[in-house]
């Protein structure tokens, strides 16, 4: 029974919006008896879009993670709704029923992605449908998909087998694997949103002036034991990524021919961008 | 007897379409009239009798016919009808007077369009789905989209997605890659939001008059911008209207009425401001309003005078950058260059794709921004953040490195370039004493030295791709700032000491130059669509001969420099120069308002978009719009915002959507020629009238049809059209027929242009000139005469090389301090250098192009965009612009992400969303441009404006003397939590428009 599934690739969010906005054009001022009321036209935002800024002036990204209702297949909201107002599809799509939902504002609590939207003046649950009603009339994949211009977001109607393989080889994650709800929507290079860096620059007086010292090995080292090494780039730049928020003490040492060491203690909080370190003999 | 045979025919035209076509039917039902048409002698002649819906027709002469359409002798009646219409000669016919219209004007016009639409009674527009919509297409400034209606109201709006019918797409190989781009087209925010636009509460659904203005009384100019408004019939507004045209033109002679309006409103060739609305206003004779090269700004001015390329606003060749980047590039320097944030310009997100690719390929990626963008967030790379204003000095060491180590182009600059010693001996120090070394920049800047000098030499050793401004080659971005025209400068002199033009080096940041087919011919909007003007417009270079039209011309030459508009109205003087494109020296050309002898003006005639907060120093449009001396101001617009509530008469205007057009996707010509080179697939939209005109509202061309009928101008203005005729026209105009059928245009709505077959696609810009061949691009730029030695040989310069030294500003203004004949840095005239300033407003703010809106096309409106957490903020039930800044600035303030604050300076104040941001250096502010609303929370022109529109904060001085330019991304402000305090006294800025230029600190370091 092949089922749908979203992938999301957060290194490729631009946080351009057309998602959202495709949802609001989808919905707001149209009714899909069966599948979705009108959305309001400001306040929900079925498709979301998280900002997360890592390090600082000068040595920062900044990454943006699409949420949206995760279609899981052990679905809380399934659990929470009465009368049968939720339901699973045979092709893995959650739908809350227009009808049925009313009043049960316990299906917005039941989710833990917080991605179920109360409808005020409704007085419904709403989440975003996966273009159920247009899946069901033929199109081949839902409006997020088609207006995305990064391919940013992907929908793939295999069978749980094949989705897992391609989780497998593509290195999907689950937004929240500790929930343990199996969603349908996959995440890759979540790293760039949940995970933290380490960086800084290295200089040092050449010829009277301070230049960037390119090549000088840099290692990264935790209770004693190396985690990552790397060497620095033409600007003396060198970057220790995807670690583990608060995830302990580091030391950073830097070795540079003919220049001395310099070294660099850091407990990790969020990531962490440590300056100039120069590598002077007067020590730095 | 043919001429006779034909009138017969004419009148089973009219039978047979009523017969089979309901909304034909309906037409005719309009009016009762007899319609005579005969020869001059009346010897031949038929009348056509409409009463009740139906129609009679007789040979002869009818005594009572009210509207007669004669020629001068039934032979030239005969050929002129004689189907199929050449439009050359009916034109011809209509200048050598062997046709007339005689009868009411509106009558007469009834008459003609009703025979345009007899032939056009078969027409089906759109394409039946089956789910029972309707599918129509449209173009938008952000791509192509279809339109699903229902019933009379859109359901939905999707992404144009190309099929097998469809051309293909083109492949580039590059380094064992083949890339191809999506089958559809990409778009961008503000096109993903036009059903919200279309239904947007704030639509004007009815003619209005302001409740206090009397045309015959009591005007209360004072109450512009307080006072509400009535609702009024067409018939009164258009009254009023017509009535103060002709009185100013009785009062204070042509010219007393000045146009002015917004180059974003709708997409569409028929309903362009250069098009339908130019054509209105050289019909009724106004002073132009005369557009600054916005948006190119410090190009135009600056870099030109080095490269040439005067007909593309100084920007520079856009052929084949992005195959020859993929394939032989080793890094690329995105400079001021956030086309993620602008798409371009009109692009969608075309080019993002493209720009991906660059990841894929491994190559070397660094952006100079002081804020860390939009496409620094996708791409990656390193950053290097210079102060706002000071990137002209950073650029400087740069070249004060590479001659110092020796690693630039020797051979180029020796054999393509002229005048490099002069500017060499300033970079090094020679002629001033102070070399532009890395360290000299260091406190200028704020960019560490060791960074400088990194960049330099990665530069020198790697071909090096230089991507300027939001288009790659100009556009946007430092060159909206007061040292605008130092930074173009700086970037091409750059390029000119590493190659300019050899494999790998270029200017582009693959936005231009995707590998089209550039002979289809489709015209752009700036290539005059339906205007008749031969002067303002590249219609003469381009569409005029294949759509002649009735020629039109403004009959006064009376001009107000556009920022310069409320000194022209308020103190009834205003200088500035010539946006002239045709040559480099164009732009000398001092114009003075008012012209001698000539009309001052009294009325303003406002279309389109807000404008706002698009312009700098807005405070001072409120005060023009209060101003006694502008009599009456009529705005014709599509929703109420921006400075649509300063009118004493509003017209209400549909969107493109409830009206037809034609377009092609970016697609500008003229002065943005190429501009489609931006697209992955050259898509040719017919814009259908999706939905019927909301309320009252109508198309601007029927709008102005029906002014023109009430100033006897209907004919000469429509020349018996209605738009959907023009379309046609413009169809035929084009190349589509020879791939598309009419019919099948209007029922699929799109036409994807072939792609160029790779042998022939264009060659790469400046290859020629690197290897000093020919041109052999093709553009037809610059003009002939303006090439010195031969045709099609050298750059545009008086040398045909580039010229470090240049020869026009050398002609010019040798001693010209603001803009020397090489590039040297002075400081912003208003920066944290300034005395007096920086204590009092010690941040900069940086005011860049909007990223979700397009200036204000999109924003505001209720629309979707307010739900966008990076485009407004709700707080306390009110969207609410967002000014963001670094933490350690919001820390010193207690500012916290989602406080209200109050951004200040002496020219106003803006209440905006703060968001702290560890994506600018400290020191900066950054909120963009083009609010689309003002929302004064106390009297205008002196209290906070909770609408976002920063322009209030900016400067109006041009960014330099001998400009007409905008400085608009360059306020000194403080920012600070809101404390409740309305209004303001508005100070003297403290830099006027027209500061004396030794207020200037000397060069920084």
């Amino acid at each position: 029974m092949s089922k749908w599934n979203l992938i999301v690739d957060v290194a490729n969010c631009t946080n351009c919006n057309l998602c959202a906005l495709a949802v609001q054009d989808e919905h707001v001022g149209n009714e899909f008896p069966g599948y979705a009321a009108e959305m309001p036209k400001h306040g929900h935002r079925w498709i979301d879009i998280q900002r997360r800024e890592r390090g600082a002036a000068p040595m920062t990204d900044v990454a943006y993670l699409p949420t949206m209702c995760q279609h899981c297949d052990d679905a809380p909201c399934v659990a929470a709704a009465r009368d049968g107002a939720v339901r699973k599809r045979a092709d893995g799509i959650v739908i809350i029923d227009p009808e049925t939902s009313k009043g049960q504002r316990q299906i917005v609590d039941a989710c833990p992605y917080g991605a179920v939207w109360w409808n005020e003046a409704r007085g419904i649950p709403q989440h975003w449908i996966f273009d159920a009603h247009l899946l069901d009339a033929g199109w081949t994949e839902p409006r997020c998909v088609d207006v995305c211009p990064t391919g940013a977001l992907r929908s793939v109607r295999v069978d749980d087998a094949a989705m897992r393989r391609i989780a497998e080889e593509e290195g999907l994650e689950e937004l929240r694997p500790d929930l343990g709800t199996k969603p349908r929507v996959h995440y890759k290079n979540l790293w760039r949103y949940t995970e933290c860096f380490i960086g800084g620059t290295v200089s040092a007086v050449r010829a009277g002036v301070v230049d960037c010292v390119e090549g000088a090995r840099v290692e990264l080292r935790r209770d004693g034991r190396t985690v990552a090494e790397t060497v620095t780039d033409g600007f003396g730049d060198f970057r220790f990524d995807r670690l583990a928020p608060g995830s302990g003490t580091y030391t950073v040492d830097v070795r540079a021919d003919g220049l001395p060491d310099a070294g660099r203690e850091v407990t990790l909080g969020e990531s962490a961008y440590l300056g100039e370190i120069r590598l002077d003999p007067a020590g730095a | 007897m043919k001429f006779k045979l034909i009138l017969w025919a004419l009148s089973w035209l009219f039978r047979l379409a009523r017969g089979c076509y309901p909304a034909f039917r309906a037409r005719l039902a309009e009016r009762d009239l007899v319609v005579q048409i005969r020869s001059e002698d009346g010897r031949a002649g038929r009348w056509y009798a409409f009463a009740g819906g139906r129609v009679r027709s007789g040979a002869g002469l009818h005594p009572e016919a009210r509207v007669a359409l004669v020629f001068k002798t039934a032979a030239i009646g005969a050929r002129l009808l004689m189907p199929p219409i050449d439009q050359l000669e009916q034109i011809d016919a209509l200048k050598n007077f062997l046709v007339r219209l005689e009868g009411p004007e509106d009558d007469a016009l009834w008459f003609a369009q009703t025979v345009m639409a007899s032939l056009s009674a078969g027409w089906r527009f759109g394409r039946k789905m089956k789910d029972g919509t309707t599918r129509f297409c449209t173009m938008t400034n952000g791509g192509p989209l279809f339109v699903y209606v229902a019933d009379g109201k859109i359901v939905r709006t999707t992404p144009i997605a190309f099929g097998k019918d469809d051309a293909p797409s083109w492949t580039i190989e590059a380094r064992g890659n083949a890339f191809t781009p999506p089958r559809k087209g990409l778009l961008s925010p503000h096109a993903m939001n036009w059903k919200a636009m279309v239904y947007a509460p704030n639509r004007l659904l009815q003619p209005m008059k302001r409740v206090d203005f009397d045309p015959n009384g009591a005007r209360n100019i004072q109450n512009r911008g307080i006072s509400g408004y009535e609702p009024i019939s067409w018939d009164e507004a258009l009254d009023i209207v017509a009535g103060e045209i002709r009185r100013m033109k009785r009062e204070y002679g042509t010219g007393a009425i000045a146009s002015s309006n917004g180059s974003h409103h709708n997409w569409g060739n028929i309903g362009y401001y250069l098009s339908a609305k130019l054509r209105f206003m050289n019909a009724i004779g106004t002073t132009e309003v005369h557009h600054n090269p916005d948006s190119w700004e410090g190009w135009y001015w600056g870099a030109m005078h080095h490269w040439g390329g005067s007909l593309r606003v100084g920007g520079g060749e856009p052929f084949g950058t992005v195959e020859d980047c993929l394939k032989h590039a080793e890094m690329i320097v995105f400079w001021s260059s956030n086309p993620e944030a602008t798409n371009g310009v009109y692009g969608g997100q075309d080019g993002t794709i493209r720009r991906g690719w660059l990841r894929e390929l491994g190559i070397e990626i660094v952006h100079v921004d002081p804020y860390y963008n939009d496409t620094a967030q996708y791409l990656g790379g390193k950053w290097i953040a210079p102060r706002p204003t000071t990137s002209p000095a950073l650029a400087l060491a740069i070249a004060n490195v590479w001659i110092s180590e020796g690693t630039y182009d020797k051979a180029y600059v020796a054999a393509r370039t002229k005048g490099f010693e002069a500017w060499r001996d300033y970079v090094m120090g020679v002629s001033d004493g102070i070399p532009k070394t890395p360290e000299w920049q260091q406190a200028e800047t704020g960019v560490p030295a060791k960074d400088v000098r990194a960049l330099a030499r990665k530069w020198a050793a790697k071909r090096t791709y230089l991507a300027v401004g939001s288009m790659g080659n100009a556009f946007g971005g430092a060159a909206r700032n007061a040292t605008g025209t130092q930074w173009t400068r700086t970037m091409v002199c750059l390029m000119g000491m590493q190659g300019l033009g050899k494999p790998g080096i270029n200017v582009s940041n693959l936005q231009l130059g995707v590998p089209l087919d550039f002979s289809f011919y489709f015209p752009g909007y700036a290539e005059g669509g339906i205007s008749g003007d031969l002067n303002n417009t590249a219609l003469a270079g381009a569409l005029y001969q294949r759509m002649p039209q009735l020629p039109t011309m403004n009959p006064s030459s009376q001009i107000i420099p556009r920022l310069r508009l409320p000194d022209a109205i308020i103190d009834g003087h205003a200088e500035g120069f010539l946006w002239d494109a045709r040559s480099m020296e164009g732009q000398f050309t001092k114009v003075v308002y008012p012209k001698q002898g000539h009309a001052p003006v009294r009325m303003l005639y406002r279309y389109g978009t807000a404008l706002l907060g698009t312009l700098s120093d807005s405070n001072r449009y409120v005060e023009m719009y209060r101003s006694p001396n502008l009599e009456f101001v009529v705005s014709q617009a599509i929703w109420d915002e921006g400075d649509t509530r300063f009118a004493d008469v509003i017209l209400p205007a549909c969107t493109s959507m409830e009206r037809y057009d034609i377009g092609e996707w970016a697609n500008a010509g003229g002065y943005g020629a190429h501009f489609h080179s931006q697209v992955n697939h050259r898509v040719i939209a017919f814009q259908a009238k999706c939905i019927e005109p909301l309320g009252e509202s109508k198309p601007d061309y029927e709008i102005f049809t029906m002014l023109a009928c009430r100033l006897g101008l209907g004919a000469y203005y429509t020349e018996g059209m209605r738009d959907i005729d023009w379309v046609k026209r413009m169809f035929d105009a084009s190349d589509l027929p020879r791939h598309i059928s009419w019919k099948k245009f209007i029922e699929r709505g799109y036409f994807v242009v072939p792609p160029e077959a790779p042998e022939l696609r264009a060659p790469t810009a400046y290859r020629w000139f690197a290897e000093g061949e020919k041109k052999n691009v093709p553009e037809a730029m610059p003009l002939p005469g303006d090439y010195t030695e031969q045709f099609l040989e050298g750059l545009q310069t008086q040398s045909g090389l580039f010229e470090f030294e240049s020869s026009s500003l050398k002609r010019y203004a040798p001693d010209d301090s603001e803009r020397p004949p090489i590039v040297k840095y002075t400081p912003a005239w208003e920066g944290p250098h300034t005395a007096g300033l920086a204590d009092r407003y010690p941040l900069q703010l940086i005011t860049p192009h909007a990223r979700f809106s397009f200036h204000s096309h999109g924003d505001g409106k209720d629309s979707f965009l307010n739900d966008i957490p990076d485009h407004r903020m709700l707080i306390d039930g009110h969207y609410y612009w967002i000014v963001r800044l670094n933490p350690e600035d919001a820390a010193a303030r207690g500012i916290a992400t989602g406080d209200l604050v109050k951004v200040f300076n002496d020219r106003g104040a803006v209440l905006c969303a703060a968001l702290v941001t560890a994506r600018l250096r400290p020191g900066v502010a950054h909120g963009y441009e083009s609010s689309a609303v003002y929302d004064p929370l106390g009297p205008p022109g002196r209290s906070v404006d909770r609408g976002g529109c920063l322009n209030l904060l900016s400067p109006r001085r041009s960014q330099i003397r001998n400009s007409h330019s905008m400085a608009n991304s360059t306020a000194m402000v403080q920012i600070a939590p809101w404390d409740g305090v309305v209004e303001y006294e508005r100070r003297a800025p403290l830099t006027p428009g027209v500061a004396p230029a030794d207020a200037m600190p000397a060069a920084g370091g």
